[in-house]
């Protein structure tokens, strides 16, 4: 019912619109096509010259609407540069922004047509254009140079210290590897892979390497103030790591394997009371187009005090128990479970790790 | 098609006396209703049959965009007249994913190409190339006319996609594998996708065809007297859109085909190391890289957007001057900014996927020549400025759009600034703000340039004028409108907020922009909504439009308005108009104009 309302409504308002148009047309006719036309261009000129206004006005207000509800402080080492980055942009940007919107309407009022005003003849200028050739030049050179500067830093190689932790896409879910004690990611290789098994990535399991790995389909752990490396995979079809706390993205390609890493500054709980927010936890999108589910394919990150990721990962069991349930230490009342002393050592040797996932 | 709207059975009054001059065409073949409106070969009437086309698309494309917006907007409520249309793509009256997806990615693929590509630069290069440079028509009329139909073809079989059970392709209007490869992947990817690849392999076909015609053209069929350096700049324009797109369609056909044989052929040109859950199968194809068709695609991709935006460079440039009755400053250096901006086009395609995991040194290289690109684009801003400072300016509609157009291009170029920029794009790609940046700089710009375009020309066109009144609450609404609703939207991708996500309800991070979501959606249906009454003020004036009484309305100098006012096949009846000068002598020695066609005096001082 309010549908047809509406389409009524809409109906009326092109009928009376179109009738205000003849009519218009119509006493343009009767005052005289210059006439009109000078009347006509007098009011355009003006809204013009307050649509610059408003519309400057609007953007300042627009900004103090949202800019609370944009992301506040960085999450990660790697954020603080490309805000700084995103500043120095904005800062450029911003005066070249309203400098240039209010020439070019202000222009528009003021050389509005009077009959008395003689455009003046004016077809090239090689000092100016050369002017406004060579400063935006310079200017971008800023930008590239301070660009390049960070994004080398962000992109160049992880520190040895660094966490490493795998993470594979699949529609519409993320599947989350630890190396386990031995450091060393196991190979796999897709076409093991069974799902009713819980053998999700396909384990090599000839492999020694595998047989402690660990695989999450809930959290992704990581530890404040320390370096993380993802290694990211996909299962099907392309898909995104997004971090919008942490301001890193990459793509989870399937076939060729990708990595990022960043160091987190502040756990999940310290985000919770800087925000005054008890639900918050650090999302992960996916940012590239994966199929029906992907608005839904979400994944969550819990940062967390290394002493609170060494004691939830000895409670993790490896994979390998998960799809030979039979092979299970605890089952056999003799064998003790791992201890603490075993996880701290594992805490290092990134390169083990990567040549194992080089190796696959 | 509808041009029997064109009321071209006058126009042989209309010419009445000059007509019997016209030893070309009038006289030697009877044109009947077929050969006239629908396989035609006169330039102008493909022009129209392009533009028409074009405005059918863009309804067809805007409306999506309205439905999905009602979702982006609406995430919680029902819309039960939506079942009653759509089926059980809205079972209960809301939006099925898939068809979200759907929607997404045949507004993209509708408007990038059957619009902004061959409904802005097919009609305007068709009309404005052999009128602007003096020649009867295109180099080959015929492959011009087929030009039009492989189009036609292509728009018949992308609309029937969207009758398929499974639903038109819905992987985005990039289509990147595997997920457009795989049927199990999404219910788009079937037949949906090869309707898909099938009307695009055609629509390349087309643009092909059109651009060599329009290269041809330029380069062979100027008029005594036109040399390069004197054309128009609409025409230099049009030029580097045709050669871009000769360059860069063949590839992205390449890509297609590879992907096609991954479909069907057991291939793995981009396949590789797949699982599918749905299915619970390992796919066998190893080896292949899913990147390649980036790649492929976006080397036609990038150049792609200029394809979409030169045109609209090239008119306003004309528009303007014309309108603030002084030469366009810098005439060489606008020629020299396209020129670097079609050179650039080709090496920047990268930008689109600094998270790829592509090499980060290759990154910086993109990131350096991406960057390069504002140079050219401040150039053209700055000589526009410089333009019309201390001109006469007319604010008609045409103008008006133009003015509109630079504040777009400058607003959405320099937001190209951030994410040229592979430091920013990390935080930004793929978020709104990539979607505030192309629909400014690109979609609403480009149409900003289309809009400059038929309202200037449309009097040449179809010998009548706009309704102004219209016209006026037309550009007033929908500058206002683009800004209202992609303004913000670059706040939502400060925060992150993913593009292509149907709602945000599940989202800690994202769930803030309730309401400015439901605010940019009633704008766009109001913008919408008055894109109708310029639909509607277009048909209406073809028939009942005021009518044309000078052949040259607006006080041009270019060589379009020395036709008759309503020019039959040929253009000029008996010689054509040998030229000059260049066209932008606008306001010189005192006087308020100079045509192209005036011999230079002997007193007249050198610019």
């Amino acid at each position: 019912m309010s549908t047809i309302f509406l389409i009524v409504i809409l109906l009326l308002g092109f009928l009376i619109t179109f009738q205000i148009a003849k009519a218009s047309e119509y006493v343009g006719v009767l005052k005289g096509e210059k006439k009109n036309f000078e009347q006509n261009n007098r009011i355009n000129g003006f809204l013009l010259l307050l649509f610059l206004i408003l519309g400057l006005v609007g953007v300042y207000w627009c900004n103090e609407l949202f800019k609370g509800k944009i992301l506040g402080e960085s999450a990660s080492v790697h954020g603080e540069k490309i805000d700084t980055m995103l500043y120095i942009t904005l800062a450029l940007t911003g005066v070249v922004f309203v400098l240039t919107q209010i020439v070019l309407f202000w222009f528009a009022f003021k050389y509005q047509y009077s009959e008395k005003r003689k455009a003046y003849y004016f077809p090239h200028n090689n000092k100016l254009e050369v002017i406004w050739t060579v400063v935006p030049a310079i200017a971008l050179t800023v930008l590239v140079g301070f660009g390049l500067y960070y994004w080398f830093k962000i992109t160049g190689d992880a520190p040895k210290d660094s966490i490493v932790v795998e993470i594979t896409g699949k529609q519409f879910g993320w599947i989350y590897r630890y190396p386990g004690k031995d450091n060393v990611f196991g190979k796999r290789y897709y076409k093991n892979i069974n799902d009713a098994r819980q053998d999700v990535l396909g384990m090599i399991w000839e492999d020694k390497f595998s047989h402690d790995d660990i695989i999450d389909l809930q959290k992704m752990y990581i530890v404040k103030d320390r370096p993380v490396k993802l290694i990211i995979n996909s299962r099907d079809v392309i898909h995104d790591v997004g971090l919008a706390h942490f301001r890193m993205k990459m793509d989870a390609v399937p076939g060729t394997p990708t990595t990022m890493w960043f160091t987190p500054k502040f756990t999940t709980k310290e985000m919770k009371e800087k925000l005054n927010d008890p639900d918050f936890v650090y999302e992960i999108s996916c940012d590239q187009m994966c199929g029906k589910g992907h608005y839904t394919m979400r994944g969550i990150i819990e940062v967390v005090t290394q002493e609170e990721y060494d004691l939830w990962l000895i409670k993790q069991k490896p994979n390998y128990v998960q799809v030979f349930p039979e092979m299970d230490p605890d089952a056999k009342p003799a064998t003790p479970a791992a201890t603490p002393a075993d996880s701290t050592k594992g805490t290092t040797s990134v390169e083990k790790a990567e040549k194992a996932v080089v190796k696959n | 098609m509808s041009n029997e709207a064109i009321g071209h059975g006058h126009s042989e009054v209309a010419v009445g006396h000059e007509a019997h001059h016209d030893d070309h065409h009038v006289h030697h073949h009877h044109e009947t209703f077929i050969s006239k409106y629908v396989f035609s070969m006169d330039h102008k009437m493909i022009a129209k049959q392009f533009l028409i086309t074009g405005i059918v698309w863009a309804i067809i494309g805007g409306l999506f965009s309205v439905l999905f917006r009602l979702q982006l907007g609406y995430p919680d409520s029902t819309f039960p007249w939506l079942e009653n249309i759509l089926g059980h793509w809205a079972k209960g009256g809301k939006i099925h994913p898939e068809f979200y997806y759907a929607l997404v990615t045949m507004h993209g693929t509708v408007l990038v190409f059957f619009v902004l590509t061959a409904g802005l630069s097919g009609t305007f290069a068709n009309f404005l190339i052999p009128l602007q440079i003096g020649a009867r028509d295109m180099a080959s009329p015929f492959l011009n006319m087929l030009s039009y139909w492989f189009f036609f073809l292509a728009s018949i079989v992308m609309v029937s996609s969207l009758f398929v059970q499974t639903g038109p392709a819905s992987g985005g209007w990039t289509s990147y594998p595997p997920l457009s490869a795989l049927g199990d992947a999404s219910e788009g990817s079937k037949a949906g996708m090869d309707l898909w690849l099938v009307s695009m392999a055609l629509f390349v076909v087309s643009s092909l065809l059109g651009g060599l015609n329009y290269i041809s053209t330029i380069l062979n069929m100027r008029t005594k007297g036109m040399s390069m350096t004197r054309l128009p700049l609409t025409i230099w324009a049009l030029f580097f859109t045709a050669v871009l797109g000769v360059l860069s369609f063949p590839v992205l056909l390449s890509g297609f085909i590879l992907l096609l044989f991954d479909r069907h052929g057991g291939t793995s040109f981009y396949l590789s190391d797949i699982f599918m859950a749905s299915t619970n199968k390992a796919l066998p194809n190893e080896g292949g890289s899913a990147i390649l068709y980036q790649h492929l695609f976006w080397f036609l991709g990038h150049p792609e957007v200029y394809i979409i935006l030169m045109p609209a460079l090239g008119m306003v440039s004309e528009i303007i001057s014309t309108n603030s009755r002084k030469p366009i400053f810098g005439y060489m250096a606008m020629v020299g900014s396209i020129f670097a901006i079609a050179i650039l086009a080709f090496l920047v395609w990268a930008h689109h996927m600094f998270v790829t995991g592509l090499n980060p040194f290759l990154g910086s290289v993109f990131v350096l020549l991406t960057l390069l690109i504002a140079v050219p684009s401040a150039i053209k801003v700055f000589n526009w400025l410089t333009t019309i400072w201390r001109g006469n300016i007319r604010l008609t509609p045409g103008m008006l759009f133009a003015i509109g157009f630079v504040s777009l291009f400058i607003s959405g170029g320099l937001t190209g600034i951030w994410l040229g920029n592979s430091t920013l794009d990390l935080h930004l790609h793929d978020t709104y703000f990539v979607v505030a940046h192309f629909h400014i700089v690109m979609g609403v710009a480009s149409f900003f340039g289309m809009f400059a375009g038929i309202y200037h020309w449309f009097p040449k066109m179809y010998g009548r004028y706009l309704n102004n009144t219209m016209a006026f609450i037309h550009f007033w609404v929908t500058i206002v409108g683009a800004y209202l609703i992609f303004w913000p939207m670059h706040y939502e991708g400060l925060a992150g907020m993913p593009r292509r996500y149907l709602d945000f309800s599940g989202w800690h991070s994202f769930n803030q922009f309730g309401g400015l979501n439901r605010f940019i959606s009633i704008v766009s249906m109001i913008v919408f909504a008055v894109q109708l009454l310029f639909v509607f003020n277009f048909i209406y004036s073809i028939f009942k439009g005021r009518k044309v009484t000078s052949t040259n309305p607006w006080g041009s100098n270019t060589l379009e308005w020395t036709t008759p006012l309503r020019p039959g096949h040929g253009n000029w009846p008996g010689e054509i108009p040998e030229v000059h000068r260049w066209a932008y002598d606008y306001g010189k020695d005192g006087r308020e104009f100079i045509p192209q066609t005036e011999p230079v005096g002997a007193h007249e001082s050198k610019h």
